[in-house]
């Protein structure tokens, strides 16, 4: 359950730059390779939220798709996990999306 | 927009001391709320605070090594048998992190090593901070070789920088072949990979070329020793590769 420990670092984070006004919504992305789970957050979050500005707050979760370009053939190509083996046969992959883990936004006030 | 004093308006009173890990915000109003945009890493206060116990540990030549696998692998019997037999050689000393008590501390304790345990209580992996605070109550002296021993679990300690030079995943062989395929982020991030239990092998369905190559799939150069904690077979490479952790 990291999605515990990750959901607070988002919370104390908006609490803090909200400065004490109330948080109504927050946007986060994250990517689908990450080992983060959205629906997991979306529960901890009703959890952490409590008793902070952010209570009752709505948690918007951006998924950018996994995508990876090979470096032997330069293809790009979807990534659906994190084996990364090209069309081509190598194994020479860069992951170029799908790992992001970010706090987008926040509306306050 | 512009303050009073005609300086950028961007959330926050300037001039702040120190550290100035989050990016400045920028506000648009929507509808009766406001939008703020902060485009920040959910782990940047982890992130910091690692890049912090990095620059502290590299100042004293202190070099630590993130021990990561799932509950019962070996990564104690381990660290038992490197801290006795490097500890002629180098300065080593541990930190072990456990849910609860303090068995494996008291472990690594008779064998004469400084060791300090840190209890994440519901938590399942150390973070940066615990690592600050363990860094702290250890003092490591002077160029010594600091063996971290995260909470065993193959998902979450992955996800979170310590300040660590180089992060080891042991999996043992009376686990499945297939766990770097299940458990991709904790391979995927690994610098080397230990198959603990050799001496188990001709009692126990583990192909461990086939292990290898799954480990490969998801992290093609990383390095993989096979090794007996109990017999001490290939447990010079793996002190070899310690030693090369500089």
């Amino acid at each position: 359950m990291h999605e515990l420990a990750i959901t607070q670092s988002v919370v104390d984070s908006v609490c803090e730059r909200a400065g004490g006004r109330p948080v109504r919504s927050v946007r986060v992305r994250v990517g689908v390779l990450t080992a983060v789970v959205p629906d997991s957050m979306r529960f901890c979050f009703g959890l952490v939220t409590e008793g902070t500005a952010a209570e009752g707050a709505q948690l918007e979760i951006d998924q950018p798709p996994g995508a990876g370009r090979c470096r032997t053939c330069a293809v790009e190509f979807t990534l659906t996990d994190l084996i990364l083996l090209c069309p081509c046969g190598s194994a020479d992959v860069e992951i170029t999306s799908g790992q992001e883990l970010q706090i987008v936004s926040m509306e306050v006030g | 927009m512009l303050r009073e004093d005609g300086a950028p308006d961007h959330g926050h009173p300037h001039p702040h001391p120190g550290a100035h890990p989050h990016p400045h915000e920028r506000r648009q109003p929507s509808g009766a709320g406001e939008t703020v945009t902060i485009e920040q890493k959910v782990l940047a206060k982890n992130d910091l605070l690692a890049e912090r116990n990095r620059r502290w540990m590299t100042d004293r030549g202190v070099v630590a090594v993130n021990v990561m696998s799932s509950p019962g692998a070996g990564k104690t019997t381990l660290l038992e048998r490197a801290v006795t037999d490097l500890g002629g050689r180098r300065p080593v000393a541990v930190v072990e992190g456990d849910q609860e008590t303090r068995l494996d501390a008291d472990r690594i304790r008779r064998t004469g090593c400084a060791v300090v345990q840190v209890n994440t209580g519901a938590g399942c992996h150390l973070d940066a901070e615990m690592m600050r605070d363990a860094l702290t109550a250890l003092s490591p002296a002077e160029g010594s070789l600091l063996m971290v021993e995260n909470v065993g679990n193959l998902v979450c300690p992955a996800l979170f920088d310590l300040g660590e030079r180089s992060k080891v995943v042991i999996i043992s062989v009376t686990e499945g072949t297939d766990k770097p395929l299940k458990y991709p982020y904790m391979f995927a991030a690994a610098d080397l990979i230990l198959i603990n239990k050799s001496d188990l092998l001709p009692y126990v369905d583990f192909d461990v070329e086939q292990c290898v190559r799954h480990a490969r799939s998801v992290n093609p150069d990383v390095r993989v020793l096979t090794v007996s904690a109990t017999t001490g077979e290939g447990l010079a490479h793996w002190y070899d590769w310690l030693a090369e952790q500089r």
